[in-house]
């Protein structure tokens, strides 16, 4: 048998819970007693920066720019996931599933030409895997983001790359939506708190393709909790987290529904005087400019873009075409997420993440 | 021109010379072939059954292993789970699995092997545990999910949707089936859970069975085992995951060997078939082969053509064995289940796996015996002097003449040192030895036994009677071929018949020793899921039909790494009640000092080389406990070793106060009817418990044994026939030889009915002294049966029990048919011309 086959899993299923419902014998999450994502609840920090294991869903989402001695630069995401997948009916047995975790990273090197990525799963409890409250200290056996002292420390070691980075705040924490209540549509059912930690100061080595890197930059860190992040017509979404250059945020998204009609929109914009505005639905287009075909699973992204939120007219081009994440073989979903760069009538003015789900088939979380 | 016509004349005769042969003895080539067919067949089929026994188990442990490295495995109840977090940190494990794996009582069935993981990790190490279509993980996280292989869904009559009723102690518990596996992903009966959810749901909270360990692809397996062993409690171990395969093969490899060893009888017995056709055909083609030699054909050209002889029928027996030996191993595995109802794996489904290489050995092996039956019988026709075989009559040197008694006698003392040589690799390799030195030394020695024993009867009155004694005195070499055939035969049939026989014996009374009680409550086997509880117990003792109880909780713990486990079999003993242990070997004393006493069996005391006062640890609750050997006992159950302590010692130990089976003492006026319906009662349920009366168990296990041995009988009565088709073999010779002799009596005015009074009586002096003589071998080597082969292969002694009314009623059924075959082989004498006959010698 092969040793280097990973984990078949439908995790993707998994990481939603009810989503295997309507198949038969599943039912746990339908009678799950999960709280509502309802507005008015004020974020508290340190606090809200840890898990809250009521709820269905929780990730934190590490992305950034990295830039080795020689300034190639080199994009990274790290991201772990919280997942309440059943009702354990008091199950007193320690390896009872109240909590499922999902870690997830991969680096985009343009040397490299594609994402090499790695995956860790398991059942939380025994110390092997957890989520800390109150503070963020989320592990997977040696895969772990914690936090300590001002920095979030993010280790993973895979099977193609290695990743052990301090990322050090400077900024307070960006709120999206109504003070953190993030809305994903436009019924008042699917929302999420929504907060991040943007213009993080990363140090720290890249181990990949047999050398190891000392490499500097930024990044970004979202931290978001719900029990009905999608809406239930959404088909996918396109998502940006931008870091720009004079100190300010921008963060946007857009929920698509069947034939890739935008359903639901949002940004939040902090300037870098601190001041941070949202944005209605209406105030946000996004429109693609250029397209990339993968031959892997012969899926269209596109991966150029000019975004309009309010005034601001930004153009986006990725750090290299394929970025695309094949998890056919353990998620079973394919999407694109990737490094970009963002600029203002050519002039470079930050750089970014960018996302896009939903266009090899509809995308479920 | 002429050389070549030769050439192609001697290639027709030597084609006519095999084409007569063959139509005129169509009877005794067949059963020849049907002799070589066998042994093979029984061969094949031996090792058919078992290589797929050891295959599907082999298979089924695989199936949750998968690429594992490593496996750590403690007692049959399992081992405390908080060794699992710091095996899964260790420094160069991959991957740690942890499982459960037990067998699942439900109510009124069969219980069901169960297989509890945690999927996120057993999958890694092995990703085809649910087959690829398996998309209902989320669901199988639920606290009451179960998932049914497709065999078990079958035999249970669920599908998804349902509820398994399973039996926890006396209660039962509903689980959901959530899904049914492909046929092709589990070729077992067995159900799969979450492991959070068999630790509740099945009151197996805190414990594990297994875990399976794989290494880091750069870190070295021996090493990460020796790190794991350092952390593991007593009584846990680690061993690489082809131990329990490897186990299972050591455990069934006495049993198939003691098999192999009948095939290779069988085997053996169609060379001499072989070699008596041979000796026969050749002996009547003397003459041919005279007239082939004189034509030009080359000593060398007849040996071949005699070879090539053996080589067909051997070819043919060896081909129809293959075939016969595949089917018969079909059809017990349909029937009977690999063990051959031995129950070395009960409960596995069973396939036919197909061993190529294998088949062509024993197919080898067949044409092998069948060569080595016809080489001396052709070496002499070969070697043989062309002008007197020519003339008519002439039946010179068949087989040996006489020979000095010193190799027999050799033979016969080398069996007594290879009867006492201990097992080599677990195996009685001297036993072996010393029934083959034996037996040959037996066969060397008959001739010369036989005619001192023909010596020293009276001289009868009768003329017909006369003549065959003398005929006997002067034993010649067919009649060896009868006598040799009549004591190999006898023998083995009668060895088989005293050992059988002992071990049945043995059996009844050991079953009386250990069913001292009225009845016996059963909540569970070991390791199941039903058991009863101190308030059971309590409950029960106190029943109107209850006079006495006695409690018994049956385990399996390791004691050392890669080894089967051992059964610890816990009861409460009264010290006091001599009836209370099994029957002990002589030699128990009081243990020295403190220590308690445990009682082990004769394959405890044999695998681990304990005696009596011994000291031992035991592992019990995750410590070792200190116990003294106070007596070995019999135990005709566990082959892999038992260890039998007092319950309140275990109790103290361990805390567990779960028992398996219940011994009643019935009141008076109580009966096994009146209490099953009070436990019904107590219970509140039906089918939560069995409930038998000692007869009953006696009465089952006595009809296991004599299916477990029903194959030795058929065996018994192939011998049989061999051993008529000797005495017809060495007849039909010696009348051949014989016909002059016949034909002058004739003449001299001797009625046909004499002549068959006369070979009939021979007939009878000859069955009736191979017999004898047959008897004496085979009573010696049911001895070494007994103490040795049986006692090295099982680990178990037994007493001596003869059949003597099986032996004297085969005895004379045997004698009667070999008068019966002389005469019938004597009637092709009476039907030529008696003129001709004596003319033939002129």
């Amino acid at each position: 048998m092969n040793r280097r086959r990973f984990v078949l899993l439908p995790f993707g299923a998994l990481v939603a819970g009810g989503a295997a419902r309507g198949a038969p014998g599943a039912r746990g999450a339908a009678d799950v007693a999960y709280p509502a994502v309802v507005p008015g609840r004020a974020l508290r920090f340190p606090d809200d920066e840890g898990s809250h294991p009521d709820f269905r869903i929780e990730w934190w989402y590490a992305t950034g720019w990295l830039f080795d001695a020689a300034r190639q630069p080199l994009g990274f995401q790290i991201t772990f996931f919280r997942n309440r997948p059943v009702d354990t009916g008091g199950n007193p047995s320690r390896f009872a599933p109240a909590q499922l975790l999902v870690a997830h990273a991969a680096i985009s090197d343009p040397q490299h030409g594609r994402l090499r990525h790695d995956q860790q799963l398991a059942r939380g409890g025994f110390g092997l895997a957890g989520a800390a409250e109150r503070m963020t200290d989320v592990h997977i056996g040696n895969w772990s983001l914690r936090a300590g002292g001002d920095a979030l420390n993010a280790r993973m070691a895979g099977r193609e790359f290695s990743l052990d980075l301090a990322l050090r705040r400077t900024q307070p924490p960006l709120l999206h939506g109504d003070d953190g209540y993030s809305r994903k549509g436009p019924g008042a059912g699917s929302a999420s708190y929504y907060y991040t930690l943007p213009h993080l100061a990363v140090a720290g080595s890249v181990v990949a393709g047999g050398r190891t890197s000392s490499v500097t930059g930024t990044a970004w860190l979202d931290h978001e909790w719900s029990t009905a992040p999608m809406e239930p017509l959404a088909t996918g979404w396109d998502w940006i987290g931008i870091n720009l250059d004079d100190g300010g945020a921008l963060m946007a998204f857009r929920m698509r529904g069947a034939g890739d009609g935008a359903l639901w929109s949002s940004a939040t914009l902090r300037g870098a005087d601190g001041r941070s505005r949202t944005f209605a639905p209406e105030q946000v287009t996004w429109t693609p400019v250029r397209h990339w075909r993968s031959a892997r699973t012969g899926a269209t992204y596109p991966v150029g873009w000019r975004v309009a939120i309010g005034e601001l007219l930004l153009e986006l081009e990725p750090l290299m075409d394929d970025q695309e994440m094949d998890a056919r073989a353990s998620t079973g979903t394919v999407y694109w997420e990737g490094a970009v760069t963002a600029r203002v009538r050519d002039r470079v003015v930050g750089r970014g993440y960018l996302e896009l789900t939903g266009y090899w088939r509809p995308f479920r979380l | 021109m002429a050389a070549l016509a030769l050439a192609g004349y001697r290639n027709l005769a030597q084609r006519a010379l095999t084409a007569g042969a063959w139509q005129e003895n169509r009877g005794r080539l067949l059963l020849s072939v049907a002799g070589v067919a066998l042994g093979v067949a029984l061969g094949v089929a031996v090792h058919l059954i078992n290589g797929s026994a050891i295959t599907e188990f082999s298979l089924a442990a695989r199936t949750l292993s998968g690429d594992a490295d490593l496996v750590v495995r403690g007692p049959l109840e399992g081992f405390d789970e908080t060794v699992y977090p710091r095996l899964a940190q260790l420094p160069g494990v991959d991957v740690a699995s942890p499982a459960l794996e037990f067998d699942v009582r439900l109510p009124g069935r069969r219980a069901l092997h169960l297989i509890a993981v945690d999927a996120f990790r057993a999958l890694r190490i092995q990703p085809a545990l649910f087959g690829s279509e398996f998309r209902q993980l989320p669901a199988l996280l639920e606290s009451d999910a179960v998932v049914l292989s497709r065999a078990a869904a079958d035999d249970l009559g669920l599908r998804e949707g349902d509820a398994l009723v399973a039996q926890v102690g006396t209660q039962t518990v509903a689980l959901r089936v959530i899904a049914v596996l492909a046929a092709e992903t589990a070729a077992q009966r067995v159900a799969y859970a979450d492991i959070a959810t068999a630790q509740w749901r099945l009151q197996r909270l805190g414990l594990l069975d297994r875990i399976d360990i794989r290494v880091a692809p750069d870190a070295d397996t021996g090493e990460i085992a020796a790190r794991i062993a350092a952390l593991l409690p007593p009584g846990v171990q680690v061993s690489d995951t082809d131990a329990q395969s490897r186990q299972a093969e050591g455990m069934t490899r006495a049993y198939r060997v003691n098999l192999n060893m009948l095939a290779l009888v069988a085997l053996f017995t169609g060379s001499f078939l072989v070699f008596a056709t041979q000796a026969l055909t050749i002996l009547r083609r003397r003459r041919e082969i005279a007239i082939l030699r004189v034509l030009g054909v080359t000593r060398g050209g007849v040996l071949r053509v005699l070879l090539a002889e053996s080589l067909l029928l051997g070819a043919a027996g060896s081909a129809l064995g293959v075939a016969l030996g595949s089917g018969l191993a079909w059809l017990a595995l349909t029937r009977l289940g690999g063990d051959l109802g031995a129950g070395y794996f009960s409960g596995m489904t069973v396939h036919l796996h197909q061993d190529p290489v294998a088949l062509a050995l024993y197919f080898a092996l067949g044409i092998a015996a069948a060569l080595a039956g016809c080489v001396v019988p052709a070496w002499q026709a070969a070697a043989s002097a062309p002008a007197p075989a020519l003339k008519a009559g002439d039946t010179s040197d068949t087989a040996a003449g006489a020979r000095p008694p010193w190799p027999g006698l050799a033979l016969l003392a080398a069996a007594v040192p290879l009867a006492l040589l201990p097992p080599i690799r677990d195996l009685p390799l001297g036993g072996y030895g010393a029934v083959a030195a034996l037996l040959a030394g037996a066969l060397w020695l008959a001739p010369a036994v036989v005619e001192w024993l023909l010596g020293h009867l009276p001289s009868p009155r009768d003329a017909v009677a006369l003549i065959a004694f003398q005929q006997l005195r002067g034993a010649n070499s067919q009649l060896g071929i009868s006598i040799a055939a009549i004591v190999v035969s006898f023998s083995l049939m009668a060895a088989m018949l005293i050992m059988i026989g002992s071990f049945r014996g043995s059996l009844e009374a050991w079953l009386e020793d250990i069913l001292p009680a009225d009845a016996y409550v059963r909540a569970g086997g070991a390791g199941q899921t039903g058991f009863l509880d101190a308030a059971a117990l309590r409950g029960i003792a106190t029943l109107p039909s209850v006079a006495r109880t006695a409690a018994v909780r049956i385990q399996e713990i390791r004691m050392q790494p890669g080894q089967a486990p051992i059964t610890l079999l816990v009861r409460d003993i009264d010290p006091a009640d001599p009836r209370a242990l099994p029957r002990l070997q002589p030699g128990a004393v009081k243990p020295r000092g403190e220590l308690p006493p445990v009682w082990i069996s004769e394959a405890a005391a044999d695998l681990y080389g304990w005696r009596v006062g011994n000291e031992i640890g035991v592992a019990l609750g995750g410590a070792a406990v200190r116990f003294a050997v106070a007596g070995i006992w019999r135990d005709y159950t566990r082959q892999n070793g038992t260890l039998l302590i007092d319950r309140a010692r275990y109790v103290a130990a361990t805390g567990d106060t779960r028992v398996n089976d219940v011994w009643v003492w019935l009141a008076p006026g109580g009966s096994v009817a009146t209490l099953a319906a009070e436990l019904r009662q107590v219970l509140g349920g039906a089918g939560l418990v069995d409930v038998r009366d000692a007869a009953s168990i006696r009465r089952v296990s006595l009809a296991l044994f004599d299916r477990t041995f029903a194959v030795t009988y058929l065996l018994e009565a192939v011998a049989v026939l061999i051993g008529l088709f000797g005495i017809s073999v060495g007849f039909s010779s010696q009348v051949l030889a014989r016909r002059a002799e016949f034909g002058m009596l004739r003449h001299v005015g001797v009625t046909r009915r004499q002549i068959a009074a006369l070979l009939g009586i021979e007939g009878l002096l000859a069955g009736a002294t191979g017999i004898a003589y047959g008897l004496v071998t085979g009573g010696a080597i049911s001895l070494i049966l007994i103490h040795v082969v049986n006692r090295q292969s099982f680990h178990w002694s037994m007493d001596l029990h003869v059949p003597a009314l099986a032996l004297a009623a085969v005895s004379a059924v045997l004698i009667l048919a070999a008068t019966a075959t002389a005469m019938a082989s004597g009637r092709q004498a009476m039907s030529g011309q008696p003129i001709a006959a004596v003319k033939e010698d002129w």
